[in-house]
């Protein structure tokens, strides 16, 4: 994408499709639905997306280097609802944090060493670490499909902080924004992200570390995945493990990839997220204005999810290496 | 005197001599029967997941009556899967040891009630509970959904106030489901015909999850700043109407009313912090113990299964701050507790 710079200010490719579509939504909605444009509505938008904005950031950069993580709603929702069944039992803040936090990065480093070290194709491992996660936690650990925050616990009090009307998960979206995109565009690990999600054989050629890389990567994913979770669990005052049957993965993937980051690795960024959360965020809002049932929300999502999917692959069509190598 | 006393003593045991036979009568032959009925007959319970507090608080109450009875009592978790659960109804039918009474918590009108009927056929007798079916059951044991909606309408129109906007919201769950659908038909049937001055001004779905609720909650708040009361159509995604309107700052002027099982985390401890307005709850111990009359009624009946289909409509009402009791909700934690210690 980056090497075409220059001349390709007027050609389409789907990263300016999908914000030409966000722009035109977000234009007619302004004029057509009262309400619409206000500050209050506008920070609503952004907040509905924060946390599936950051388990979409986690997705990116596992994505970008030609992987995908399936455990990431399982890992959110697990985690979260296992820190706080310990803290109902009476566990200390620190130790049930620590925990958990290990229990986390262990999944991650676990996912990534299957697909690193032994070779077992992304979708694979993490469908299976996801079975997992929710099978283990939800028979061993916690009790009922719900687990409530505690009383007086820093979560219940995070859910309620706002910075000048805002809601503190906005911020929160927005610094790990900036720190993902500071990881991919200016760190060294970062770049070989794209590299080895382009040519996983020409990077591990050129001397990139490729191996312990995608350890990284599945790595950050979990971790996201686990503050995502901490941020759902501050607004509802409990964390519902249901969520992991819903279509919440695939909202991930459709933010993800309607922005334009390809499937087959390599390409886009942070910006493509904030382009795929924008449009989410603003269909969603426009469709509950208007009153559009579910089932018909559901259908417009997928049938823009299908289009998108249809124009990145006849925009980027696949070349006979990635045809050769296959991607996730 | 001594005289006396004897033949006192001889008319009594004469009279006891006499009356012989009819101690012999009570030696109660029921016990023996009732024993002979329901001693080693399975109970399998279906719901649409054991991981919420209906289920596990029917479970509870059903494990203790059926062991007290000598019976088998078996669940199985289709974790909100309809396949799953498809399955399990499926595998208990074909199995070498049948289940005598299978009770089925339907996820929607039409998934299992084929399987139902062939459970039926293989001389299984099928109770629906809390949600109904396009099926004969050999009972129903459950809520009446229409008239839970009517009582969360005559709740909202209460908790706004003759003298608010008399706009409200509902959160329903999805356009597929009974729950979802009678109640919506039970709340607009009341608004319509007894307080037409009360405006219905948005009803998005939440699918049942909270996070969903959270935010079509957010957007109707923005859109009609002037809202006196939402419906959110269960406590299970409720959390996330009421998280919008906390951070709305509108806890005060916004009264939200929702449905569940009257479990006390759940339901009454959130009517005490004011997180919820009224929950029409239903009777979960009563429901049970209706589950476990219908189960000894059916297994004594000889009745082939199929022959009648009565419905057992549990009693529902509404609770708010002011008729909230100590006894109002039922306590999880205890009741395993107390499943366990026994």
């Amino acid at each position: 994408m980056d090497t075409k710079k220059g001349f390709d200010l007027f050609i389409l490719n789907q990263e300016r499709i999908v914000l030409a579509i966000t722009a035109v939504i977000f234009v007619v909605a302004s004029f057509g639905l009262p309400g619409f444009l206000t500050p209050d509505n506008l920070v609503a938008v952004v907040r509905s997306v924060s946390v599936l904005g950051i388990l979409a950031l986690g997705m990116a950069v596992v994505i970008i280097g030609r992987g995908i993580d399936l455990s990431a709603v399982a890992v959110m929702a697990m985690s979260v609802a296992w820190y706080l069944q310990m803290l109902n039992a009476g566990w200390s803040e620190a130790g049930a944090l620590a925990l958990v936090l290990s229990g986390v990065i262990l999944i991650g480093l676990v996912n990534g060493f299957l697909v690193a070290y032994a070779e077992v194709p992304a979708i694979f491992v993490t469908l299976a670490s996801a079975s997992f996660v929710f099978g283990y936690v939800r028979s061993q650990i916690i009790t009922a499909d719900a687990v409530p925050v505690p009383n007086g616990h820093w979560l219940q009090s995070l859910g309620a902080v706002q910075f000048l009307d805002v809601p503190v998960e906005v911020f929160i979206f927005a610094t790990f924004a900036l720190i993902v995109f500071l990881f991919l565009r200016f760190t060294k690990w970062g770049r070989y992200v794209y590299f080895a999600g382009d040519n996983p054989v020409a990077a591990r050629n050129a001397g990139m570390p490729v191996r312990p890389m995608l350890v990284l990567r599945y790595t950050i994913s979990a971790i996201l995945s686990f503050i995502a979770g901490l941020l759902t669990a501050a607004s509802l005052h409990s964390m519902n493990t249901r969520v992991v049957n819903s279509t919440l993965f695939y909202d991930i993937v459709l933010v993800a990839v309607i922005g334009g980051i390809g499937l087959s690795g390599g390409k886009g960024g942070v910006r493509n997220v904030l382009i795929g959360a924008a449009l989410t965020g603003i269909l969603l809002n426009t469709m509950t204005i208007i009153d559009i049932p579910l089932i018909y929300q559901n259908l417009i999502k997928s049938t823009i999810l299908l289009a998108a999917i249809i124009i990145d692959g006849v925009l980027n069509p696949r070349d006979e290496q990635t045809a050769q190598q296959g991607d996730i | 005197m001594k005289k006396c006393l004897k033949m006192l003593l001889a008319a009594a045991m004469l009279s006891t001599g006499l009356a012989a036979p009819s101690l012999h009568a009570a030696d109660d032959p029921n016990p023996a029967a009732y024993a002979a009925a329901l001693k080693g007959k399975r109970v399998l319970l279906v719901p649409m997941a054991m991981g919420f507090d209906l289920a596990q608080g029917w479970s509870a109450i059903l494990k203790r009556e059926v062991d007290a009875f000598g019976g088998v009592f078996e669940t199985r978790d289709p974790n909100w899967s309809v396949e799953a659960g498809a399955q399990a109804i499926t595998e208990a039918i074909s199995s070498e040891t049948k289940p005598d009474v299978l009770i089925v918590m339907s996820p929607d009108l039409n998934s299992y009630s084929k399987l139902m009927k062939k459970a039926q056929a293989e001389g299984i007798y099928v109770v629906l509970v809390d949600n109904p079916a396009n099926f004969k059951a050999d009972a129903y044991v459950g809520g009446d959904w229409t008239q839970l909606g009517r009582l969360e309408a005559e709740a909202v129109v209460k908790g706004c106030g003759p003298n608010s906007s008399k706009k409200i919201g509902l959160v329903q769950g999805d356009q597929v489901n009974a729950t979802s659908l009678y109640q919506y038909a039970g709340i607009m049937e009341v608004l319509e015909k007894k307080y037409p001055d009360f405006k219905v001004v948005a009803k998005p779905d939440s699918n049942w999850d909270a996070t969903t609720s959270r935010n079509v909650t957010t957007t109707m708040l923005q859109q009609t700043p002037d809202i006196c009361g939402i419906i959110d159509f269960w406590d299970g995604d409720a959390t996330g109407a009421a998280a919008a309107i906390r951070e709305a700052g509108k806890q005060d002027s916004v009264f939200l009313v929702t449905t569940g099982g009257g479990e006390k985390t759940a339901d009454c401890d959130k009517i005490a912090d004011g997180t919820y307005g009224a929950v029409v709850m239903t009777e979960l111990a009563q429901e049970t113990h209706n589950m476990v009359a219908i189960i000894k009624y059916l297994l004594q009946s000889g009745q082939k299964p199929g022959t009648a289909s009565p419905l057992i409509y549990t009693l529902m009402k509404a609770t708010t701050k002011e008729n909230l009791r100590p006894d109002s909700c039922w306590d999880l934690k205890a009741l395993q507790a107390d499943a366990e210690g026994k």
